[in-house]
């Protein structure tokens, strides 16, 4: 399993990079797999206010759909319209030619609440043995 | 009577003794005992095939059918070619189930294919589902599109649009808690002025059938324009689908989505069913389809094949968030209709015209023995007005001839009204002794 | 398989209509008239082979087994596709006079009279054209009922076995989800149930016997619980297979149940309808139900209005041309027929859940109803659910249900139905536990399969990502 040591990560498998206030996020290589093949992402409207663990994604796979929930609160900087047309991306590089939306991050406090690479690691042994 | 119940004694004793229990009781005891019917429930006795048939037919016999008839009003008389009988009636199409195993699934898969084809390029759309139960429902599923995309909660809807399909537009509007405001009618056909009155930022889309209810060719490129200008979505309601092959295509027009009843192409009139509910949007609208879709793909050899796709949309995998409840549809309708257009092929234009053209010989009949209501341009349908219409109505129809629908139930104030349609089934003579009934029956003559 | 379109054969395909017998008239402004028609232009007796050759690709009940779970895919008896093609019934315009139509109106009528027997039930609409539809309307009635008592009700319980359609059904009815866990036996778990069974609850929905098959034995409670707190009781009636002649669901405190007439009463599926979906109701939600409703005067049928009704769900009357295939088949069971299709659908169901369970991982070893599940949970060298439907093909069978319900993981859903031979699901079920063989010994068999079938296993993926569903020539 891939877990970046230099990612945050949310209990519900996504990942984020913080730098100067933005965040960029994505889904984790365990959620990619869990899916299974990508075939559809929906992305929000730049400009759009989202709320931290809000739904504000949904990805597609042939057998299931899933909401991907904001990491944080602030505004849609970009979103990555590549992974929009080629899907794929997502299974075949989640951290990086499949990210998803960049965020401008609005309270910054809000970033303790995220996991550490340990505690995700963690988090996805317990699932998997379950 | 059990000839399609298997099992002989011996079997079943077996089975029970594999099932584990001593007797067929053994395996209900689930069942609250005081509930369980002892015995039989109370309906008649099973009967043989034989009084079967006899029954029915006498059941069938009992319907008395005009000999001439001139109703349509959502319903329409047209010519089915053999070829479609011929291939509703292979039991492969009709034993089958949703196709779900899609390699042996081929058959149905690529029929449907074939059939959102022909739909999307009857109605000028980009792409068409795998068919809706009928025009009415496929008209209010329509509605929840244009509230979802557009993120607004009100519709307007023309009073010129068939009064059931409105009917059932407010239920389906009521589940959803979406607001219906309908826009009157001026001379047969959609008051622009109380349009403009109505659309307001909350309106998600405007509804107008055409050819509409009594028949008028809406002007649909006005009406798209003016609710585009409002940031509205413009559905085009077709019930007559033989129009499709006469009259410029909602798409256009300009409309959105397209919603509208298949029964013209192929399918029995049935007193109202199974007809066939068709739904077909421009690219922007189409995750939000409801329904069967059929989609082009390879199998592991790479070859062509078909299977049922965008399936995320759906309630089996989205449940509460699926754009629809919807699961079967009209499948064995839409191979009907698939039938139909290819054997007819582009002949219908044709038969398309001959329905306007046996309407338009009616209207001038009617003309020069009774108030026709309106004068504009229609397909194959008008309103007349005939003064004692209920008892002359009741009249004809000791003779076997059906003069129309009356329309003061639909529309109060239309009293004495009806509605006449003509298609390609329709011979001069019977328009002619229509016109001479009503002569005779006491209509006024100019 | 080439498309219809790519068989174009030249500019006249030589269909001819009647010439036109009144003045060649046209009266549509020119701005109004459709330009052009691409529809393809082939013979017809190219047309009968193109449709003909894809029928050939195509499985349905005639051609054999078809253990799809919920689904009841019974054999559709040859005499209700004769006699619902009588001229009488197809030929018949549903606004022709009701004085005209007293043949179809008794047998709609009858039929509603059957289906109360049936059910348990007060009075039934014939209107929704298929299961989900009469859910749909079956949630309005229930929620028109709270609005008119000025209750406020907006949350309905769903077990989470359930079918997908049920919780689509309550979003559309403006409403709010609550799911409801099973427990340890697969059945509703009473204390969940008594936690969210509320005052802001207009009912439950529930499939009974479930979707697992099993009987709710606790079915009692479950309606006790509801009713207590003012709630309704619905029931989806996908599987009443199992049970009618048996129990009827009004006698069990059901309000509300909506009947699949293509699964219990064998009204042909046809590739994914026309179906009918009438529901039944208790007397006190009557007046809900849609316009219009049948009545018998002096012998005399006549529709009735309701002014309370929730009005129409669809045009007309219903899928009249499934409605007398329904009332034949019932008419032809009778009481004993129906009683005796409900217990052997149970029989064989059992007969093969004890075959298979050597062999398979049973996920509720329990006496079950109509159907039962079986999972790939035991499924040596990575052998899915999803490759033993594919392999099931190659021995000429259909797949059962797979991957629902959704708390099974990798769940198989077998319903055999009343209509099949002990040999039939013999075949059956030697064919699983050949399969789980060669899962064992040579999986790429399994992995790989179908190898038998008019075309290989189908790309879905490709499908969803590169979407492809009109046939670009005629439509740009």
């Amino acid at each position: 399993m891939n877990i970046p040591e230099n990612l945050k990560y949310t209990e519900e498998h996504e990942w984020v990079k913080i730098e100067d206030g933005t965040a960029v996020m994505g889904i984790t290589d365990f959620a990619q797999k869990m899916l299974t093949d990508v075939v559809f992402v929906e992305l929000p409207e730049v400009g759009k206010q989202v709320e931290k663990g809000k739904p504000f994604i949904v990805v597609e796979s042939v057998k299931s759909v899933s909401d991907v929930f904001a990491v944080l609160s602030g505004e849609v900087m970009e979103v990555n319209e590549t992974v929009a047309d080629d899907p794929a991306l997502v299974n075949q590089d989640p951290y990086g030619k499949g990210w998803l939306v960049k965020i401008k991050i609005s309270s910054v406090g809000e970033t303790d609440s995220l996991l550490t690479h340990d505690a995700y690691l963690k988090l996805c042994e317990g699932e998997e043995n379950k | 009577m059990t000839s399609y119940i298997s099992g002989s004694e011996d079997d079943v004793n077996v089975m029970l003794e594999t099932a584990g229990v001593k007797s067929i009781d053994g395996l209900f005891k689930d069942i609250p005992e005081e509930h369980k019917i002892s015995g039989l429930i109370n309906l008649p006795k099973g009967i043989s095939e034989f009084e079967l048939k006899k029954e029915l037919s006498l059941l069938s016999e009992k319907n008395i059918q005009p000999t001439i008839s001139f109703l349509g009003a959502g319903s329409y008389n047209h010519f089915i070619p053999s070829t479609v009988s011929a291939i509703t009636g292979r039991s492969e199409f009709y034993t089958g189930y949703t196709p779900y195993q899609a390699e042996i699934s081929q058959g149905s898969l690529q029929a449907i294919y074939e059939f959102q084809t022909m739909i999307a390029h009857l109605s000028g759309m980009d792409m068409a589902n795998a068919s809706m139960y009928d025009g009415a429902t496929a008209l209010g599923e329509s509605a929840i599109m244009a509230c979802t995309h557009t993120k607004k909660e009100k519709v307007l809807v023309a009073k010129s649009v068939h009064p059931e399909y409105r009917q059932v537009l407010h239920t389906y509007m009521a589940g959803r808690n979406i607001e219906v405001s309908e826009i009157k009618t001026d001379k047969g056909s959609v008051d622009i002025a109380d349009l403009k009155a109505k659309l307001d930022d909350k309106t998600a889309g405007v509804i107008v059938q055409s050819p509409n209810f009594f028949g008028i060719i809406e002007d649909q490129e006005q009406i798209a324009e003016i609710a585009h200008g409002n940031s509205s979505l413009f559905i085009s309601c077709v019930v007559e689908a033989m129009s499709l092959g006469y009259l410029k295509n909602p798409g256009e027009c300009g409309a959105d989505i397209f919603a509208g009843e298949g029964q013209s192409l192929g399918i029995s009139q049935c007193y109202g069913g199974p007809h066939l509910g068709l739904i077909a949007v421009k690219k922007p609208l189409l995750r939000r389809l409801p329904g069967r879709i059929s989609g082009k793909t390879v199998d592991a050899d790479g070859k062509e094949a078909f299977i049922l796709t965008l399936q995320a949309r759906e309630q089996h995998i989205r449940r509460e968030k699926a754009s629809s409840n919807i699961c079967t549809n009209q499948g064995l309708c839409a191979i009907a209709a698939t039938v139909y257009l290819s054997t007819v092929g582009n002949k219908l234009m044709e038969i398309a015209r001959q329905n306007h053209q046996k309407t338009n010989y009616a209207f001038e009949s009617m003309s020069s023995c009774a108030e026709v209501l309106f004068q504009r341009p229609f397909f194959n349908e008008f309103v007349v007005k005939i003064p004692n219409a209920n008892s002359d109505i009741k009249t004809l129809l000791q003779k076997g001839i059906i003069a129309g629908l009356p329309l003061e139930e639909y529309y109060p104030d239309m009293s004495d009204c009806i509605l006449v349609c003509c298609t390609e089934m329709t011979t001069r003579e019977q328009i002619d002794l229509l016109k001479s009934e009503i002569q005779n029956a006491g209509g006024n003559t100019q | 398989m080439k498309t219809i379109f790519e068989k174009w054969q030249r500019d006249d395909n030589g269909f001819t209509f009647a010439k036109l017998d009144v003045p060649d008239n046209e009266a549509v402004p020119e701005k109004f008239l459709r330009k052009s028609l691409e529809l393809p232009i082939i013979s017809e007796p190219e047309v009968i082979r193109h449709y003909t050759t894809l029928s050939k690709r195509n499985f349905g009940v005639d051609l054999g087994f078809y253990p799809l779970g919920s689904c009841t895919m019974k054999y559709n008896p040859k005499i209700n596709e004769d006699v619902a093609r009588l001229a009488g019934f197809t030929e018949l315009h549903p606004y022709m006079p009701q004085s005209s139509c007293q043949g179809a109106m008794q047998l709609m009528y009858e039929l509603t009279d059957y289906l109360k027997e049936i059910a348990g039930m007060d009075a039934v609409t014939l209107q929704p054209a298929a299961g989900s539809h009469g859910e749909f309307t079956g949630m309005m009635v229930m929620k028109n009922y709270f609005q008119e008592k000025g209750a406020s009700r907006n949350k309905v319980l769903i077990p989470d076995s359930a079918h997908g359609t049920n919780p689509a059904t309550v979003t559309m009815s403006g409403l709010t989800c609550v799911q409801v866990k099973s427990n340890q036996k697969g059945t509703v778990d009473l204390d969940d149930l008594r936690n969210k069974m509320d005052k802001d609850v207009v009912g439950i929905m529930l499939t009974n016997p479930n979707t697992l098959g099993l009987f709710e034995e606790d079915i009692l409670e479950v309606i006790r619980i509801v009713h207590d707190k003012g709630g309704l009781a619905y029931c989806d009636g996908a599987n009443l297979n199992a049970i009618m002649g048996l129990v009827r669901p009004g006698d069990l405190g059901f309000d509300v149940i909506h009947f699949n007439l293509h699964k219990s009463f064998s009204t042909p599926h046809g590739c994914g309808g026309p179906g009918a979906g009438p529901i039944g109701v208790k007397e006190f939600l009557k007046r809900y139900l849609p316009n219009p409703s049948i009545e018998k005067e002096d012998e005399i049928y006549r529709f009735f209005y309701s002014k309370d009704s929730i009005g129409k769900v669809k045009a007309f009357y219903g899928n009249f041309g499934m409605l007398v295939r329904a009332y034949t088949y019932i008419r032809g069971l009778g009481s004993d027929g129906i009683r005796l299709a409900a217990e052997r659908a149970v029989l064989n169901a059992n007969y093969m859940k004890e075959r298979l369970k050597p062999h398979y991982h049973l996920t509720y070893d329990r006496i079950c109803q109509h159907e039962f599940v079986i999972d790939d949970s035991n499924m040596p060298n990575g052998v899915t659910t999803n490759d033993i439907a594919k392999r099931l093909l190659d021995f000429g069978f259909h797949a059962p249900t797979v991957y629902f319900p959704l708390i099974v993981q990798g769940a198989m859903m077998i319903e055999p139905t009343e209509t099949e031979t002990k040999e039939t699901l013999d075949q059956f079920i030697d064919a699983l536990i050949q399969i789980k063989h060669e899962a064992e010994n040579e999986p790429d068999k399994v992995k790989n399969a179908p190898w038998t079938t008019p075309v290989k296993r189908v790309d879905a993926v490709k499908a969803a990502r590169e979407v492809d569903i009109t046939y670009c020539t005629i439509c740009s």
